[in-house]
């Protein structure tokens, strides 16, 4: 019960928390903010590696059943993906489609 | 004293925010949101989290990469690391709702009234809204913006549970799939948000930065990475608009 609970306030404490306030800000500051300000573009920038290095990590270090399928595989079918999404009209359902049936292929084929 | 002259007479609250939700279960993004959250739920149940708690997560939270980060760095990493990194991947939402604002700005519209509607903002809802709320009358924008939010967050918890289920049943290679679909999504939504160079640049050296951070194991991995490669990617965009400013 009360780890239970504690997972509750861990997620309202690092993960609503942190997140929403954001929000908030937004709310607070309304009209008065320009997009292409250089603080705006820098603090875009760190977040889109960010977002990067999440899925990096993923990939990298991957939980559960993913793990049991090769890195090779992992990064070639995520290269993959990328590529079918370029090649085809930047459409992010044919990359996924694309990507996933390299992981399926890649794993049976080469093992685990 | 008469009250002042409306766009149209309004239709109740409830009426509104139904016409709201119908509108977000038509929207493309409700399919695109159930395939984003499916893999979301097989990454809580593989990382031991409750399925309450992955439900929890999708309401209170409410962002798809934030909620990637939670679930697989709160098993591991400190509580700070995990809140560092929540808040630099949630900055987005500063600009998207500032942009919002506006469209709200109504007679009998308070601060408080604007905290739910704003909550409910994630980049789905953010699109649809900013597409169909200017076609709405103005006393009704709230209730409206609020359904079609509720609808959409219905389409990620309807997603999360069947995941989280699917993962905890299916042989191991599917439930392989169902994890990587989540770095996929990441990398096809980035790649179509990345309108700029500065995008692009921040994308690709965060690929490359973040297994070399991790590798050298210096703690808050997520946000070295996020800094050392979005700072390099910033001044890379600076130095590219100076020039082109000079040859101006």
């Amino acid at each position: 019960m009360t780890a239970e609970l504690q997972s509750y306030l861990i997620l309202i404490l690092v993960g609503f928390l942190p997140s929403e306030v954001w929000r908030w800000l937004g709310i607070a500051l309304g009209r008065g903010l320009d997009e292409q300000s250089e603080i705006i573009l820098w603090v875009r920038g760190v977040a889109t590696a960010l977002i990067a290095a999440v899925v990096a990590r993923i990939i990298v270090i991957p939980p559960g059943a993913l793990a049991e399928v090769p890195l090779s595989v992992r990064v070639g079918a995520l290269a993959i993906g990328f590529a079918a999404f370029l090649l085809i009209r930047r459409s992010a359902f044919a990359g996924v489609l694309a990507g996933e049936a390299a992981l399926v292929i890649g794993a049976t084929v080469l093992g685990r | 004293m008469d009250a002042p002259p409306q766009d149209s007479p309004a239709s109740p609250p409830l009426r509104t925010f139904v016409r709201g939700a119908s509108a977000g279960v038509r929207s493309v993004f409700f399919y695109v949101l159930i395939g984003n959250y499916v893999g979301l739920g097989a990454l809580s149940y593989e990382f031991g989290f409750s399925i309450w708690w992955m439900v929890a997560s999708t309401l209170l939270v409410w962002a798809a990469p934030a909620q990637v980060i939670l679930i697989s760095t709160l098993p591991t990493a400190a509580l700070v690391e995990v809140a560092l990194a929540v808040t630099l991947s949630s900055v987005r939402f500063l600009p998207m709702v500032a942009a919002l604002i506006p469209l709200f700005k109504a007679p009998g519209v308070r601060q408080r009234d604007l905290l739910l509607p704003m909550h409910l903002t994630a980049i789905s809802v953010w699109v649809e809204g900013m597409r169909l709320v200017p076609q709405q009358p103005r006393g009704e924008r709230v209730a409206f913006y609020n359904g079609l939010g509720v609808g959409l967050m219905g389409a990620a918890v309807i997603g999360s549970a069947t995941g989280y289920v699917l993962a905890a049943q299916l042989p191991p290679l599917l439930a392989a799939t169902l994890l990587f679909f989540t770095p996929m999504a990441l990398l096809m939504s980035s790649a179509r948000n990345a309108r700029a160079l500065l995008d692009r640049v921040a994308f690709a050296l965060g690929l490359v930065v973040g297994p070399i951070v991790a590798w050298l194991s210096l703690g808050l991995d997520l946000m070295w990475t996020g800094l050392i490669a979005g700072t390099i990617a910033y001044l890379i965009h600076r130095w590219r608009e100076s020039r082109q400013g000079g040859a101006a």
